[in-house]
């Protein structure tokens, strides 16, 4: 019964329902509502109902991004933004859900129907599912599963498979550029993306995520700042958030992989675009900036001060929407694999070699680094973080020699490849 | 050194961030016209008017439709015809303003709005009744003698059949700045 252990609203719910049989929950010794030995009835309604409000809390919160994203973008570029529906527009995101949700769903002619259909489905589960192992405050989360983090890059990997099965079920040509390009992008980017947290998993020891954020005593920004960038990088390139917004490139393929879909089916995958920025900037302020911890806290709750690292690292990625243009896919390929690859196994090694070195043998809790230790690997690490950005970034810049030319083979024009110049 | 250019470029949208909209939000803020816009609703005088449809002439479009039969006026009270019908259909103007440029009695003008909008084409077309109950605030395009008055269209009382003409500044010095050599002479002659 790890399930929300300290979960004050789960346990009398649960008491509520199930009595004290036994054991469970500590609940003080009276009947519950259901019959003897329906624990597992009372279990499951209590975690329905609480995963129930859960999702329909993190949705208010996605719907309030997309109109936060929109009015931010507004005033980046000196716009005002949607303000006409409700105060200040904030009824935005309801009127566009009433809007997609009229609409005729429309399934075009030569789709796979099955194919066609599931994408969406896959996409905003895949978000869904994030949230289960996320420690949203102190002593709350869903699951405390110990392998975590492996849990999530597993469960994010899915998208993959959504947007290829969409992209090829449309029968569309630009859908099927989209897929292939998703494909190319979202894999490659994974390998960095995964070798960064290796650093955080490396200092704390553990892949769950409760005791990730407990073993933060320094943010993990200060110890692990190339691992944070690359995450950062990584995973707008996952999210397709501009600059590597190659799966719906507008001004290329229209709207790339969900070109075919219309109204809800549409609004599904747009509202799992937005809600997945939500959950990744919970998942690396969960990694990186301590989750839901924070100075003040009887004062300030610790939900509160996750619910702020959440939004601020969501302004961080409207405020790089806004500025930077969409980088070709060549570009996006050999900045995955020149620049971020190499760099996420510096970081490794160096955090490898300074927690063998500085680290002192425990019992059970394997390497354990002293607060001096980590201040020392907090100086040395922002120095190999910017000279690690420094030298690599020349590589990415290199020009590509073109291959020498086979005798024999007819060459249409002359074959030369140029790299992010 | 590489990744400045986009240190530079995140700068200068925080920048953008904090500075205030260029845009307006339309039906409760709006931006005033130039006095000399080229305008929708067309400003027309009845008494300067001699019916003469020049403008429909010169319309490149001929969109203007003047009916007229003659009047009961001698030469003396002022030659004209009677007007039975001064159509202008707006839904097809290019609001080049010829018809402006060809008046040579300074009888029309052009207008300052641009909120024309109609459900219907037929109601795009401004006829006479419209043109004569409408309020007189002509825009200055091609028309310097109301500049010359400081008139405005946006702002102030609307303009007089009397004050729109040429002759408004042409031949009454008093709007126009007297020069002190213009005093002078008739002193001279006797």
């Amino acid at each position: 019964m790890a399930f929300l252990e300290g979960n004050a609203l789960f346990r009398n719910l649960y008491c509520l329902l199930a009595g004290n049989p036994g054991n469970a929950a500590s609940c003080s010794g009276r009947d519950g509502l259901l019959p003897f030995d329906w624990e597992w009835l009372a279990f499951a309604i209590v975690a329905g109902l609480i995963a129930l409000a859960l999702i329909n809390l993190f949705l208010l919160f996605a719907m309030f991004y997309t109109y936060m994203e929109r009015r931010l973008l507004g005033r980046f570029q000196g716009r005002i933004g949607p303000n006409r529906t409700g105060p200040v527009g904030l009824l935005q995101p309801v009127a566009d859900a009433i809007k997609l949700l009229t609409k005729e769903s429309i399934i075009p002619n030569g789709v796979d129907k099955l194919l066609y259909n599931v994408p969406p489905v896959i996409m905003i589960a895949v978000v869904f599912l994030t949230l289960a192992v996320l420690p949203f405050g102190r002593n709350t989360f869903i699951a405390n599963v110990n392998v975590g983090v492996l849990y999530i890059i597993a469960i994010t990997s899915v998208n993959v498979l959504a947007v290829f099965m969409a992209g090829m079920a449309s029968g569309n040509r630009y859908a099927t550029i989209s897929a292939i390009r998703g494909v190319a992008q979202l894999i490659s980017y994974e390998v960095p993306m995964v070798l960064s947290i290796v650093g955080v998993l490396i200092l704390v020891g553990s892949l769950s995520l409760v005791d990730i954020v407990e073993g933060q005593r320094i943010p993990f920004i200060l110890l692990q700042p190339l691992g944070f960038f690359i995450f950062v990088v990584g995973a707008s390139a996952e999210m397709n958030r501009p600059p590597f917004d190659q799966l719906e490139a507008e001004s290329e393929i229209v709207s790339g992989y969900h070109t075919e879909y219309g109204g809800m089916k549409f609004a599904f995958f747009y509202l799992a675009e937005y809600s997945a920025v939500l959950t990744t900037s919970g998942v690396i302020a969960t990694l990186f900036l301590g989750g839901w911890k924070g100075p003040l806290e009887p004062w300030i709750p610790s939900h509160l001060w996750f619910l702020v690292k959440v939004f601020a690292l969501a302004f961080v990625f409207i405020w790089v929407r806004a500025t930077l243009p969409r980088v070709r896919i060549d570009q996006t390929m050999a900045f995955a694999w020149k620049f971020l690859l190499p760099l996420s196994l510096i970081n490794i090694f160096v955090t490898a070699a300074e927690v063998l070195l500085l680290g002192q043998a425990t019992e059970g809790q394997g390497l354990v680094v002293s607060t001096g230790g980590l201040w020392l690997m907090v100086a040395i690490n922002i120095v190999v973080a910017f000279g690690g950005v420094l030298a690599f970034s020349r590589m990415v810049s290199l020009r590509t020699t073109a291959l020498p030319v086979r005798a024999g083979v007819p060459q249409a024009s002359p074959q030369v490849s140029e790299v992010a110049s | 050194m590489n990744g400045m250019g986009i240190i530079n470029g995140l700068i200068v949208t925080m920048k953008n961030f904090f500075r205030k909209p260029f845009t307006v939000s339309y039906p409760e803020q709006r931006l005033a016209q130039h006095p000399r816009f080229r305008g929708q609703e067309f400003t027309w005088y009845e008494e300067r008017c001699t019916a003469c449809a020049s403008c429909a002439k010169f319309c490149p479009l001929g969109i203007i439709r003047i009916v007229t039969h003659p009047s009961e006026k001698t030469p003396t009270e002022g030659d004209s015809y009677a007007i039975d019908a001064f159509d202008i259909d707006i839904g097809r103007c290019m609001y080049c303003g010829l018809c402006v440029e060809a008046c040579p009695y300074d009888a029309l003008f052009m207008g300052s709005g641009f909120e024309e909008a109609k459900y219907r084409r037929g109601d795009l077309v401004i006829d006479v009744d419209r043109l004569r109950r409408a309020e007189k605030r002509p825009s200055t395009w091609y028309r310097p003698q109301l500049e010359a008055q400081r008139y405005d269209p946006r702002k102030g009382e609307p303009m007089t059949w009397k004050g729109a003409g040429r002759e408004a500044v042409a031949f009454h010095p008093i709007q126009r700045p007297a020069r002190e050599d213009a005093q002078a002479k008739p002193e001279a002659k006797p």
